[in-house]
């Protein structure tokens, strides 16, 4: 290699630019915030911050939208811009949406006043935009600690509470320790392959016998991505840290974190062949179900509840990735939009209904909701019927799609164990619908009204989950696609 | 130049690593155990540069031997030795501690064993001269993207900092 510094190859050129448009525009967005902060008066103006970030993640949806006209690569064959990396951006960046706008009630009621939490949103979302593009493992790894970071901070923002910080901390530390896999991983890759950029590393592992430091550096990079999906046997900390993180947080960190990680995964999984990929995935999906429903089985605590089932649910998603590319892409795809519209919509229900402090947790506070917010009531059950999976809502093709993928695949003992699974699960969603209505409630107290933004994103939530349920082929033909561009 | 009497540096230089890690667990006081720990990370600075990785060793030293090692400093200036000499230094995990440790062992004499078949099939080439160059120009040039993203996670982990530190939100 020459030494000498060739300016022509080291200037980035426009495109580059246009194809991390939506992460320029998220993190400018927060820059802005973080500046106006200290300016802003919050306790009179507490929303300006709010609507800043909100009109920075739909400036960012847009640009994707923008970006999906000008595919290919950037930065030296850092980023790639195609139709999988669209889908994620966009769904993403739509979370970070819905999210913002389920938080100005939250941070009214429990008396938050900083815009720092919007600001992490947005960068945190950076990061996750950033790890479904990525075509590095030095870059996927760095926007994995920006997206991490942003959401170990954002647990503890219920600073009252002892519980918050609790789980900030187990977070943070049981997180760095995954990282470390993760980061473990990636180097024994390089060491087993000489190279950490993805296309590479495919073409060498195709091309000769796949070293064992291969199938060493594949499992250590999973132990650590597998920690940041909450998948068995790497949950251990999903309840504590779902239950003291503040609500409208747990809705974010449980969806978009999750959707870039298994964004990684399909290109670990996927588009790298990674070796050994059936028997670690096996063992993680059957676990992942298993122990998240019946650890759901006996929660009284509703936050608790919805953290096993996510458990449970990447237990559920795993299962495409033992399944044939061509149609375990689309289908974990498919689930993760779909996971991330019914439970959003979940934990939106709750951080309204949680109050101040968040007092309403336990199921027993939620007995006769159905007679005190009907509507309140009939959304949640939407999305506790959809998170069974019940037939014309997002849930049922979710699982429906990902079981057939796993049965074209033969991998029959896997797709009883996630039938039996399912089963499981609506014993206790079902609790919660008949706490909610046939229950006589324990409180008569009036209801706070939902707020227009918080109605807003239930709207929101609610469409997309029906929509998924009754027209969901144009989202599928996309990631139909997608899986085309990934293993092209 | 051709190096010298490499067998007896390297040895030397991981007995000093191995024995002053041993130290790092052993010793009651904070201190001495940060002080041996100094010592371990200086013999693995040495260890990089016998293979040729300047920049890695002045990292090395610079970030741990120097930046980490003040942060634990003040850690430990902030609790109480007298108190942390009377407790317990090993509880009851050690047996996992130590299986885990044989594993790690007895993989490492695995790779030893199977020797070079392991990695990549090719000898990479040790420029004496121009190491940090090249780390310079790849970290400026295909790598700019990640290097410049870097300080956006350096940004938000101060964010985290002050948020953290705050006394109330």
């Amino acid at each position: 290699m020459s030494l000498a510094f060739q300016a022509s190859q080291a200037l980035p050129r426009g495109t580059d630019y246009l194809r991390i448009l939506p992460e320029l525009v998220l993190s400018i967005f927060g820059m802005i915030i973080m500046v106006l902060d200290p300016v802003v008066d919050q306790r009179r103006n507490q929303k300006a911050l709010g609507t800043l970030a909100l009109i920075g993640s739909l400036a960012a949806i847009a640009s994707t939208l923008w970006q999906a006209r000008a595919p290919g690569l950037a930065f030296w064959n850092m980023v790639q811009v195609d139709t999988f990396s669209v889908f994620f951006h966009f769904l993403i960046t739509t979370i970070t949406a819905v999210v913002i706008l389920t938080s100005y009630e939250y941070m009214e009621v429990q008396q938050i006043r900083v815009g720092e939490y919007y600001a992490l949103i947005l960068f945190g979302a950076v990061g996750m935009c950033l790890m479904s593009s990525a075509v590095e493992l030095v870059l996927i790894f760095i926007a994995l600690e920006i997206s991490s970071i942003s959401t170990y901070i954002l647990a503890g923002f219920r600073r009252r509470a002892a519980i918050s910080s609790e789980a900030s901390i187990k977070y943070f530390l049981l997180g760095s320790f995954a990282t470390a896999f993760f980061l473990y991983g990636v180097a024994l890759m390089f060491g087993a392959t000489g190279s950490t950029s993805i296309p590479t590393i495919e073409q060498h592992l195709r091309s000769g016998s796949i070293p064992v430091l291969a199938y060493v550096a594949i499992a250590l990079m999973f132990v650590g991505l597998g920690f940041k999906v909450a998948a068995a046997p790497f949950h251990v900390w999903t309840p504590d840290v779902y239950e003291g993180a503040p609500a409208p947080i747990v809705g974010f960190m449980s969806t978009a974190p999750k959707a870039a990680v298994f964004a990684v995964l399909l290109r670990i999984m996927f588009q790298i062949h990674a070796p050994g990929r059936l028997g670690l995935i096996w063992v993680a999906a059957a676990l992942s179900m298993t122990l998240g429903n019946i650890g759901a089985l006996v929660q009284q605590n509703v936050k608790r509840l919805l953290a096993y089932s996510s458990i449970a649910h990447a237990g559920y998603l795993l299962v495409a990735f033992a399944a044939l590319p061509q149609n375990g892409i689309p289908s974990a795809m498919f689930y993760t939009a779909s996971y991330a519209a019914m439970n959003i919509g979940a934990f939106a229900v709750v951080s309204h209904f949680g109050g101040a402090g968040e007092r309403y947790v336990t199921l027993e506070d939620y007995s006769g909701l159905g007679r005190r917010s009907p509507v309140l009531a009939a959304a949640l059950t939407l999305f506790l019927l959809s998170l069974i999976g019940i037939p014309i809502t997002a849930g049922f093709f979710a699982k429906f799609y990902v079981f057939s993928a796993a049965l074209q695949a033969n991998l029959v003992g896997l797709v009883i164990i996630g039938v039996i699974n399912s089963a499981v699960a609506a014993y206790y969603y079902l609790r919660v619908i008949v706490v909610v209505y046939m229950h006589d409630p324990r409180d008569e107290s009036v209801l706070p009204a939902v707020p227009l933004e918080l109605g807003a994103a239930l709207a929101i939530t609610a469409l997309t989950t029906i929509y998924l349920g009754l027209l969901p082929g144009r989202v599928l033909d996309y990631a139909s696609r997608s899986a085309g561009d990934l293993l092209h | 130049m051709q190096p010298v009497a490499t067998t007896f540096f390297f040895y030397f230089l991981a007995a000093v690593t191995v024995l002053s890690g041993v130290l790092v667990i052993t010793r009651r006081n904070p201190v001495h155990s940060a002080l041996a720990l100094i010592l371990a990370l200086l013999g693995q600075a040495g260890l990089y540069l016998m293979l040729y990785a300047p920049f890695v060793a002045g990292v090395q030293i610079i970030l741990y031997a120097g930046g980490i090692m003040v942060l634990f400093l003040f850690v430990i200036m902030l609790v109480s030795i007298e108190k942390s000499q009377k407790e317990e230094q090993f509880n009851n995990m050690w047996i996992v501690g130590l299986l885990a440790a044989l594993a790690l062992g007895a993989l490492f004499i695995g790779v030893y064993v199977k020797g070079r078949d392991l990695f990549a099939g090719r000898e990479v080439a040790l420029p004496e001269q121009s190491n940090t160059q090249q780390i310079a120009i790849l970290l400026y040039g295909n790598y700019m993207f990640a290097f410049e993203i870097a300080s956006l996670l350096l940004l938000v982990a101060i964010i985290g900092a002050v948020v953290m530190a705050k006394k109330r939100i």
